[in-house]
């Protein structure tokens, strides 16, 4: 895994935010990250509502070791805080997920979410502008045609280029619950969006109607025993869904067998260790994470303590697990006490579905090649990361003699977790999102 | 799993959790409340197995009492005279002395299973989807039932009539029912919390278990906390179908906030 060593690591925050990564507001942490389906854009959402579009950097050679650099390219606030006044409800405006749109013309389409509302924006470069208008001076005030002696035509004047967002669709109250995930389909016009208990199919072009095609909510509410925590299409089979829940299984639906996909085709689900059991067992089965691979035929799933890939032809147990952080397994009462344990971390495959990568805490991540089965540990933080150095593999100590590098689990930093990864489609170039700092990091080329 | 003193610490967190819940910007997550049913139902199975086995041991320990009273009884150098037979003389064979006022557990076991399921007390939900508000007569309450019945142990707080008896749901508008609802739960469900804080009475710590704070949000949920623990394998006869319903009712209970 020796590339994965090598990183030019650059380090971005939002423009708001204190020098000192300590004393951040709360509404600078970064709630979601995502490359779009070129890696040329990365976008960033925040609890307090704002999306921030970093671009990458055309290749240059006179300056050839900044190569491929991102740089803020469009920020612009998505989501407002709301109050819903019959049921006496604040709905926050954190963005819980965005998913870019395939691009089709000059402009760029993304999907952002918050718990109620989902968003169609139209990010669009304006580098030209009009000059030379009759009826109004340069200032915009309206010219008294009486003074006006001779017509001109307009022209078109360069300008400094403006990158303007500006909300295209706005798809709301179809939700009762709180909107966990969004997922565009494979055939552009159609995405679904999730929540605890319903997964609705939208049009992209209408905002008035939605489908429900996956409703679990129990006639009776007091058989309620699990929830949907997220769910996806497929990359290539644009009928075909996936849904994780708060048991620990996945359901893989097929829109064609029916209206209303609450009878599954497929259903994957590990059976328990019963040697295992404790009190928070049905807390660390419960999936926060569910993403195809690209390739379409296998599924990662993460749950608390593990990361899982599954074969979509095999369902009664999946075809690798990896353990995030076992050593937390002893810990688990504190981590409950401290609300840690309802963390949801992402996951995420590299372009080629070799390795797949996840967060934890203290700020360290970890990937792990599927070829190769070596994993490493690396953490994302300001002092190991200066221009150009070299990322170190990190180890945490689970109990004996503590070697001189390794860090002890009772020193890790709880408050610092990274929950959002993203991974660049084609290259090795992630970003990972640390409280309120973005990292991105660069495989370094020879 | 752990002991009996960690379910106690675990309950008590999880109450607070979804007390807090209620109160924390953009709604009740119905996600985390769930997970926190879970650990609340786990700890409550440990919780009351830890209680039935110390109840059986102390059950036991009258039977071996009773048992050494008879062979004092029949003791040939102890004279028959009834009169000369004090109390006090207990204390001659070791293992038997006799504490005159034992902790008082609540027998509930025993006598739950004898109790006819009588009490009833209510539920009220909001669906988030009608908007409806229902106010449902839920099955029994577990601990209520055992201890308004008339073989247990007398009561000293006897259990207040209900003061509002209406067997028949009622519907409410949504708009209103903040105040209304935490109105009528409080007066509906302060019998039930003297009765909890009885049980909880005999517990060495009084802190960790911070009793008051558990009885108030026992009075907000009712009767769904109490069925959870109604999974022990002897009252399945009885408590099968609503250890289900109270389950539901503890979640139903956690969406109507």
């Amino acid at each position: 895994m020796k590339c994965f060593s090598r990183y030019l690591p650059y380090i971005f925050r939002p423009p708001s935010t204190i020098l000192s990564s300590t004393c951040h507001t709360e509404a600078d942490i970064i709630s979601t990250v995502e490359f779009n389906s070129t890696g040329e854009l990365l976008a960033t959402g925040d609890k307090g509502g704002r999306v921030v579009v970093f671009q990458r950097e055309q290749e240059s050679k006179t300056q050839p070791h900044r190569r491929g650099e991102y740089n803020v390219y469009s920020t612009f606030q998505s989501h407002e805080p709301e109050f819903d006044y019959l049921k006496s409800l604040e709905i926050e405006e954190k963005i819980n997920k965005i998913k870019w749109l395939p691009q089709q013309n000059a402009a760029y389409f993304l999907l952002s979410t918050n718990d109620k509302t989902v968003k169609l924006w139209k990010i669009s470069e304006r580098d030209k502008r009009p000059e030379g208008y009759n009826l109004k001076d340069e200032d915009g005030r309206i010219r008294d045609p009486s003074t006006i002696t001779s017509l001109r035509v307009p022209v078109l004047q360069p300008m400094d280029l403006m990158v303007e967002a500006t909300a295209r669709r706005v798809f709301s109250n179809a939700h009762t619950y709180h909107i966990n995930s969004i997922s565009v389909n494979s055939d552009l016009q159609t995405y679904i969006s999730t929540d605890d208990l319903r997964v609705n199919l939208w049009n992209l072009e209408i905002t008035d109607r939605s489908f429900n095609i996956v409703d679990i909510k129990p006639a009776n509410m007091e058989e309620l025993t699990e929830v949907i925590t997220s769910a996806e299409f497929h990359p290539q089979h644009c009928h075909t869904f996936a849904y994780s829940s708060s048991k620990g299984s996945i359901r893989l639906c097929d829109m064609r067998q029916a209206a209303l996909c609450d009878r599954h085709s497929k259903y994957f689900e590990e059976p328990e260790d019963p040697s295992t059991r404790s009190f928070f067992s049905e807390i660390i089965s419960s999936i926060s994470d569910v993403k195809f691979s690209h390739n379409g035929r296998y599924l990662m799933t993460r749950d608390y303590l593990t990361v899982k890939v599954w074969d979509l032809q095999m369902e009664n147990k999946p075809l690798e697990t990896y353990q995030v952080h076992d050593y937390l397994r002893g810990k688990l009462c504190s981590l409950y006490e401290n609300d840690c344990i309802f963390d949801k971390f992402e996951c995420v495959w590299n372009g080629s579905d070799s390795v797949i990568m996840t967060g934890s805490y203290n700020n360290f991540f970890r990937m792990f090649d599927r070829n190769t089965k070596r994993d490493v540990t690396l953490e994302a933080s300001r002092e190991n990361s200066k221009p150009r150095a070299i990322l170190k593999p990190r180890k945490v100590c689970v109990g004996g003699k503590r070697r001189k590098d390794e860090i002890s689990v009772d020193s890790l930093d709880f408050s610092k977790k990274i929950l959002h990864t993203t991974w660049h489609p084609q290259e090795n170039i992630i970003a990972v999102a640390a409280t309120n700092n973005l990292y991105i990091f660069q495989d370094k080329v020879n | 799993m752990e002991g009996a003193v960690d379910a106690q610490s675990l309950i008590s967190m999880s109450l607070m959790k979804i007390h807090s819940s209620r109160t924390q910007r953009g709604g009740i997550k119905l996600h985390k409340n769930l997970l926190v049913s879970f650990v609340l139902r786990n700890a409550r199975q440990v919780y009351l197995k830890e209680r039935y086995a110390q109840i059986y041991r102390m059950q036991q320990y009258q039977e071996v009492l009773t048992v050494c009273d008879e062979i004092q009884e029949l003791d040939p150098l102890d004279p028959l005279d009834p009169d000369l037979e004090e109390p006090g003389q207990d204390a001659a064979l070791p293992g038997c002395g006799k504490d005159p006022d034992p902790p008082d557990p609540p027998d509930y076991p025993s006598c739950c299973l004898e109790a006819p399921l009588s009490h009833c007390t209510r539920t009220t939900v909001l669906d988030l989807d009608t908007h409806v508000v229902t106010t449902v007569e839920n099955g029994f309450l577990h601990q209520d039932c055992c201890c308004a019945a008339p073989q247990c142990a007398p009561d000293p707080n006897p259990e207040p009539p209900d003061p509002n008896p209406d067997p028949a749901p009622r519907k409410r508008k949504g708009g209103f029912r903040s105040s209304e609802e935490e109105e009528e739960e409080v007066s509906d469900f302060t019998g039930s919390r003297k009765r909890l804080k009885r049980e909880d009475g005999p517990e060495p710590n009084p802190e960790q278990l911070d009793s008051s704070n558990i009885s108030n949000l026992i009075s907000i949920f009712g009767s769904g906390f109490s069925g959870l623990l109604s999974r022990q394998a002897d009252l399945e006869q009885i408590c099968s179908k609503q250890a289900l319903a109270s389950l539901g009712a503890w979640t139903r209970a956690i969406v109507a906030f």
